[in-house]
């Protein structure tokens, strides 16, 4: 095997790993989820999330039928000898894992209204870049986008005096409205930036910040866990059946924003938010951070 | 609450016997069909090509597997948000009969009223719990449309004590997520003014 080949090995190998198992922070927030939701419908679907992860592992399925769109967020180090293949690596290893986790045929192109029944069309598996200056190592994010959970996603650009109440509701009016949807409880990511399309890219790489994880600006901090908080106290529940919790966290990311203008973007990850992150070295040697001592 | 077994197809009593909140697990043959299945019926007129009478549709876009003997296995199968489905199922329900919907979230006041009027319930499975639903099917025993695509086609499959299913909408028109969610609406003014206080972050 050659080492394209070998890449393309690996990366279907993490793509599939990622279909039946959340990550560990995922993991134990659900966790203690659980043990608060001990009433009613909420013990009852917490249960069957519990089981549910468990056939998944043991049958190796995707937890999910809804694998969705994959998405790659990619740190690529300028020195890593392999920069030129990785995009088509990704395209190779997504049709790869297609057929062999099996994945569910999610890549519908735009105008002919087809399913291209492979996961591959048009610009997807979508592909975000960061260069990292001198770094001879690549770090992959893999977030299933699946559809129920895409659904409250959204961004708008609000006149700077309607403030950073303007957010909140905005937010707020989205969980009550979709959020049931979504399979709470969810992760929330929300992006302020100055434009739509700034703050919306921030709002999902918010979902890729572990659960638990804050904003290192204390008011993003503090606005970050005023709004779980408050989600909280609204009791989606598990499913939106009600319940005493919304949310499993709220993460912000922000840009600095032009002075007419206050973006906010939203995205929302469910319960089952399937992110993995994988670290690969010039020698093709890995570490996948987010599913510690797991082996592909 | 209460819970109910019931095997398909289910008779106007049945769903009769329903309320909002009741769990129930059903044998017999239900019926995949979300977005573009409703789309043929209900604004292309064409005819569903199961006999879906007395039967259950589920919300729901699988991952199947092929095998040999051509035959079909399911993989995972979960629900998906029945409201994309709310300007279509109450025409759905008259067209094909069909009692049961199956799907995750709620569905709207056409829906509910849909309901009353075809004598139906919408009911929500656990959602993300895909492997537990592919377990309770005991055979795939056809698919149609499947030009549609996987996730669009209509499987049909032959489920034993599938559930929990939770009674979202009864055929009384009484509908629990929107009760619930009037619930969150009334929660919600006294938290969004209670945070904004605090973030007057403007110079
Ligand atoms: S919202 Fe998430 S858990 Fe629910 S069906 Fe979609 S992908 Fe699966």
């Amino acid at each position: 095997m050659d080492n394209k080949e070998q890449l393309i090995s690996l990366l279907s190998a993490f793509i599939c790993h990622a279909s039946s198992h959340l990550p560990d922070d995922v993991l134990k927030r659900l966790g203690e989820m659980r043990e608060i939701e001990k009433e009613g419908f909420a013990a009852t679907i917490y249960e069957a999330m519990f089981e549910n992860m468990k056939l998944a592992d043991e049958l190796k399925r995707p937890s999910c039928q809804d694998t969705g769109v994959l998405q790659f967020f990619v740190k690529a180090g300028t020195k890593f000898p392999y920069l030129d293949d990785l995009a088509d690596v990704l395209r190779e290893a997504t049709i790869k894992a297609t057929k062999e986790a099996p994945l569910r045929h999610n890549a519908v192109e735009v105008f002919e209204e087809k399913n291209t029944g492979n996961n591959v069309g048009h610009r997807i598996p979508w592909i975000d870049w960061e260069i990292v200056p001198g770094s001879s190592d690549v770090e992959i994010y893999l977030y299933m986008a699946g559809g129920g959970c895409s659904l409250p996603g959204f961004s708008k650009v609000l006149m700077p005096l309607e403030g950073y109440e303007g957010i909140i509701k905005a937010v707020f009016d989205q969980m009550t409205s979709y959020g049931v949807n979504a399979c709470p409880p969810c992760l929330v990511g929300i992006g302020i930036a100055g434009s739509a399309e700034v703050a919306a890219k921030l709002s999902k790489k918010a979902l890729l910040r572990p659960v638990g994880s804050h904003n290192p600006n204390p008011r993003a901090k503090m606005m970050e866990e005023e709004i779980e908080n408050g989600l909280n106290k609204i009791g989606l529940g598990p499913g939106g059946l009600g319940g005493k919790l919304s949310v499993m966290g709220v993460n912000i990311e922000q840009a600095a924003r032009h002075p007419a203008t206050l973006a906010v973007g939203m995205n929302t990850a469910c319960w089952a938010h399937r992110r993995a992150g994988i670290k690969i070295s010039s020698d093709l040697s890995y570490d996948l951070f987010t599913h510690k001592g797991v082996t592909l | 609450m209460s819970t109910y077994e019931l095997t398909m197809p289910v008779s106007d009593s049945d769903i009769k016997k329903l309320k909002i909140g009741d769990v129930i697990f059903l044998n017999g043959t239900i019926v995949t069909g979300r977005d573009d299945c409703h789309h043929r019926v209900v604004k292309q007129g064409k005819e569903f090509p199961v006999d879906i009478k007395g039967k259950a549709i589920f919300h729901a876009g699988p991952i199947m597997k092929k095998n040999d003997d051509g035959t079909y296995t399911v993989v995972s199968v979960g629900p998906t948000t029945s409201m994309r489905m709310e300007s279509c199922e109450a025409e759905f329900l008259k067209e094909t009969g069909v009692k049961i919907i199956i799907g995750k979230g709620g569905m709207g006041p056409k829906t509910t009223k849909g309901c009353v009027d075809s004598c139906a319930v919408h009911t929500i499975f656990p959602g993300g719990c895909a492997v537990i639903a592919a377990k309770e099917v005991e055979k795939v025993s056809g698919v149609e449309w499947l030009d549609l695509g996987m996730p669009e086609a209509a499987w049909i499959m032959e489920a034993k004590k599938f559930g929990p299913l939770i009674v979202s909408i009864d055929s009384y028109g009484n509908n629990l997520i929107d009760e619930n969610k009037k619930t969150f609406n009334e929660r919600k003014a006294p938290v969004v003014s209670d945070i904004s206080a605090k973030l007057d972050f403007l110079e």
